[in-house]
């Protein structure tokens, strides 16, 4: 199958604007007569539902949370980008959108990037006419910030809690429309499987978390903004609950699964402190503004450090290596966060880590509080000082703070066209469950733009175009493709039921994220990955034949809602490391240790590998099928990423 | 692996932890001994612990809510030995660290416990009547596009301060929990204050603070006594000043109020 992005003729900046006139459009007494499934509450899935609900249409939204406040998209700290120019030092349209096509290292769409920057300045608009409270300067305007590395302040922010204030004001634009009747919410309700009828999507089957009941609902499209994959690696900054299941259900009923292997492992998260650890918690990378990065230069000083022979206060300055900034003179500490993780696995691999475990990095304040004072530093991130200190016991005010990569978003997701439709006709993915906007890597402050620009500026429109042309007719949930869809999913639970192995999820889980940390992580390599593909189908054999789940399926059963998960991430992982394997190149995250420039610098082969991978499913154990998508720069020239 | 404090030493602690098969079915406090605490755990990775343990033995783990574990979500819960969200002052229970126990300790785990929260299973409870408070007011009527400008409406530091601190309540329900009565008036309350302070939504604040207290008492919810429990117990601090301003708007909505 040829894989049609669907992109709209013309030039770059007209793009959008063409594609909005030449789209379909639903006569709005018809509306009502066309029912969307929106699976996911976070930023894209509660944005779009709202905008659907006031546009006409009814809605179904499904969280598994116990309300669609909690989706994880409300722990996004940082910021939001949007290319207003309001501090007019020099931001544009074009400008947010290179530099995101740069910051992904050239492997995403420029007709998606660039729209994206587009509706940008809209979504700070809606937000704040919602009353979401951003920072302001005394002037009463808004306030802004640079952030993660970029030469402009375009960056939006609501004190380290930007995620949580944006979803707020997307769940009352929802919350707004349950009162209307136009929304219906389906709290604690799991999407376990995708229904297609006559090759359309028209419905899902759903689990019930309390009473356990298998529903289905049919709609007339579905749109799936359930979130990232990160969980495969078990530790990550993700929420307990996040997981690929809805996303990995409709991969196996056909849609494409794009580019699984981009994985965006966040430089400054807090480290592991022991085995018990359930997840890994994210310090905001604003903090790079003032904290610099070093570790000791010797192995001996690291080791005596680790055993606690030598204090932090004991190293001298020069006995300092602030790597980051020796490296990097041009961007110092705040290189992009592939670049910055990297580096602190370099140094850990070469055992001058800190910390008990080794795997640590000191980011130090001490620099900052003497330039600016201790007030001053505790004005801007004493929300995250504190959190530190409460997490680990350690006052970072006074002694550096110790921090280590952790994976923190997936750049990788359904294949989706220009519409935000995947190749499944009626089924759409948004926000961070499709690949389209963030290539190999994505740029802080970009994910809550994306989530936004999806849900309220880009899908209220395209989705109008699929509906125009079809039918009004609803699809009966008694229609044989919905019950075969419920056997399927009562077939999977029973057989998880009936296992009674002697291990646990959870031990399952675990072993499956070692395997992909250890040899699709932060760093890969052609025979760590064969390794890897073979590891994880014993594993998944294991898992099927020795599993434990207790209880029955018809109660609130915590384990076998996460035995679903585990077995999905357990295939979800193998395409992973297939992904990796076929792209003998590095870019952004994905690092490919066989394609590195002589100072260890990723390497891309644009000649070979300027393509987008979608995945076809062919089976569990079979081979999966591989469509490539070209990539082409008509506006931008492909450069090696420098930042030197 | 070894933890950030190597001279810190292993627990062990009795726990009492609520069962409850489900809503309709009377529940019971049951003893769990857990050995090996790292105090650098969560209390949450603690009941992991506890869980797995139980798996093996192929008993039912018990059941607890939580997702996020960066205390953001408001998705945990737990009175921890009579207290919302445990002993330590400002923090989520999925952000208490086992540092804060002793060696030799009892712990009791209950789920929340108001009318307006019926228990689903052990210490998981049904909080979506907070959900239709929200429903009942708490936003501002705008359709996506066809807003002005950001910039277009300036609102003084102060103002955009108070509102952001009361914008911060997560929606855990500790405040209905650590209180006698079972109100929610500190919940309801912040939403109402947030939208009242910020031009955007005066529009509507007559309404709004009616319909929202309307629904409050519609769930269940008791009367507010201003003990000022629900602020002690409140993960991210919400202040009582917002009661105050509820009250205040409530009773200006109701003077001139055009429903009867």
């Amino acid at each position: 199958m040829i894989l049609d992005s669907k992109i709209p003729e013309g030039p770059l900046a007209e793009k959008w604007d063409k594609h909005k006139f030449d789209v379909k459009l639903v006569n709005p007494a018809n509306k009502r007569k066309y029912d969307i499934i929106v699976v996911g509450t976070g930023l894209a899935g509660a944005s779009a539902a709202a905008t659907f609900a006031e546009l006409g249409y009814n809605v179904k939204s499904f969280c598994y949370q116990d309300s669609p406040r909690r989706a994880h998209s409300i722990a996004a700290q940082g910021g939001i980008n949007a290319a207003k120019n309001y501090q007019n030092d020099g931001d544009s349209v074009f400008r947010l959108f290179y530099d995101t096509i740069k910051g992904g290292d050239y492997r995403s769409r420029e007709a998606n990037v660039y729209r994206l920057a587009q509706v940008s300045v809209n979504i700070i608009d809606q937000c704040v006419a919602q009353g979401v409270p951003f920072a302001r300067d005394y002037g009463g305007l808004l306030a802004n910030r640079s952030f993660g590395g970029a030469q402009v302040s375009r960056t939006f922010y609501a004190r380290g809690q930007t995620g949580q204030q944006l979803l707020l004001g997307a769940y009352s634009a929802l919350n707004r429309q349950v009162a209307y009747g136009k929304i219906k919410v389906y709290p604690r309700t799991e999407m376990l499987d995708l229904v297609m009828v006559d090759g359309k999507a028209r419905g899902i089957v759903t689990r019930n978390l309390i009473t356990g009941k298998i529903e289905s609902h049919s709609a007339h499209a579905v749109v799936l903004a359930t979130g990232g994959y990160g969980n495969v690696f078990f530790l990550s900054t993700n929420a307990m609950g996040s997981n690929a299941t809805a996303a990995w259900r409709a991969y196996k009923k056909g849609a494409y699964f794009a580019n699984p292997c981009y994985t965006q492992i966040h430089p400054t998260c807090i480290p592991v402190s022991g085995g018990h650890q359930s997840k890994l918690t994210l310090m905001s990378e604003s903090l790079r503004n003032d904290g610099r990065v070093w570790v000791p230069k010797t192995v001996e000083l690291a080791q005596k450090l680790r055993k606690g022979e030598i204090r932090v206060a004991d190293i001298a300055e020069a006995d300092r290596d602030y790597y980051l900034e020796r490296k990097y003179p041009a961007f110092g500490n705040l290189v992009p966060r592939d670049v910055a993780s990297r580096n602190a696995k370099l140094v850990c691999d070469e055992g001058r880590g800190v910390g008990s475990s080794g795997l640590a990095v000191y980011l130090d304040f001490a620099d900052a509080i003497k330039r600016d004072g201790l007030a001053a530093i505790s004005a801007k991130y004493g929300n995250l000082f504190d959190m530190y200190a409460k997490i680990t016991d350690e006052n970072p005010y006074e002694v550096p703070m110790r921090i280590y990569p952790a994976v923190h978003y997936t750049m990788g997701g359904l294949w989706v066209d220009y519409n935000l439709m995947t190749n499944l006709p009626g089924l759409y993915a948004a926000g961070e469950c499709n690949f389209s906007d963030h290539g190999a890597n994505r740029l802080g402050a970009s994910a809550l733009m994306q989530g936004l620009a999806d849900g309220y500026f880009v899908l209220p429109y395209t989705i109008g175009d699929y509906l125009a042309k079809m039918p009004y007719d609803k699809v009966s949930t008694d229609h044989p493709a919905f019950k075969e869809a419920e056997q399927n999913v009562m077939d999977i639970t029973n057989r998880l039921l009936s296992i009674k192995g002697t291990r646990t999820v959870d031990d399952f889980h675990k072993a499956l994220g070692h395997i992909m940390w250890e040899y699709c992580g932060m760093a890969r390599n052609a025979e760590g990955l064969q390794i890897a593909k073979q590891e994880i189908r014993k594993l998944r054999n294991e898992f099927w034949r020795d599993v434990k789940v207790v209880g029955v399926n018809e109660e609130l059963n915590v384990t076998l809602e996460k035995a679903h998960r585990v077995a999905d991430f357990l295939e979800l992982g193998e395409l992973m490391v297939e992904d990796a394997l076929q792209r003998n190149e590095s870019c952004g995250g994905h690092f490919r240790e066989e394609s590195q420039t002589p100072e260890n610098e990723a390497l891309r082969d644009d000649e070979n590998f300027a393509y987008v991978a979608a995945w076809e499913f062919a089976g569990v154990d079979n081979a999966p099928v591989l469509h490539k998508e070209d990539l082409k720069f008509e506006n931008v020239k492909l450069t090696q990423r420098s930042y030197k | 692996m070894a933890g950030s404090n190597p001279n810190a030493k292993p627990m062990d602690l009795t726990l009492k932890v609520w069962r409850q098969k489900d809503r309709n079915t009377p529940g019971q406090l049951v003893t769990y001994p857990v050995k090996g605490v790292s105090p650098d755990m969560s209390f949450l990775e603690m009941l992991d612990v506890l869980n797995e343990d139980l798996l093996l033995k192929g008993e039912e783990p018990v059941a607890f809510d939580h997702d996020c574990r960066e205390g953001i979500c408001g998705m945990c819960s737990l009175f921890i030995n009579g207290r919302a969200h445990g002993p330590e002052r400002g923090t989520t229970t999925c952000q208490l660290h086992m540092r804060h126990f002793n060696h030799g300790d009892t712990i009791t785990i209950e789920p929340w416990r108001a009318a307006a929260f019926p228990v689903h299973k052990d210490l998981v409870v049904d909080r979506s009547a907070l959900d239709r408070i929200q429903q009942a007011g708490g936003y501002i009527s705008v359709n996506t596009g066809g807003v002005p400008d950001a910039n277009e409406i300036p609102i003084p530091k102060t103002i955009a301060d108070k509102a952001f601190d009361a914008a911060t309540c997560i929606q855990c329900g500790a405040c209905v929990a650590a209180c006698k009565n079972a109100s929610a008036m500190l919940f309801v309350s912040a939403k109402v204050s947030q939208l009242a302070l910020l031009p955007q939504g005066k529009t509507e604040r007559k309404t709004r603070v009616e319909n929202m207290v309307a629904q409050m008492d519609i769930e269940g919810f008791g009367a507010c006594t201003n003990t000022g429990a629900c602020a002690a117990e409140c993960p991210v601090g919400i202040s009582l000043e917002n009661i105050n301003m509820l009250r205040r708007e409530f009773i200006a909505a109701k003077a001139t109020s055009e429903n009867v």
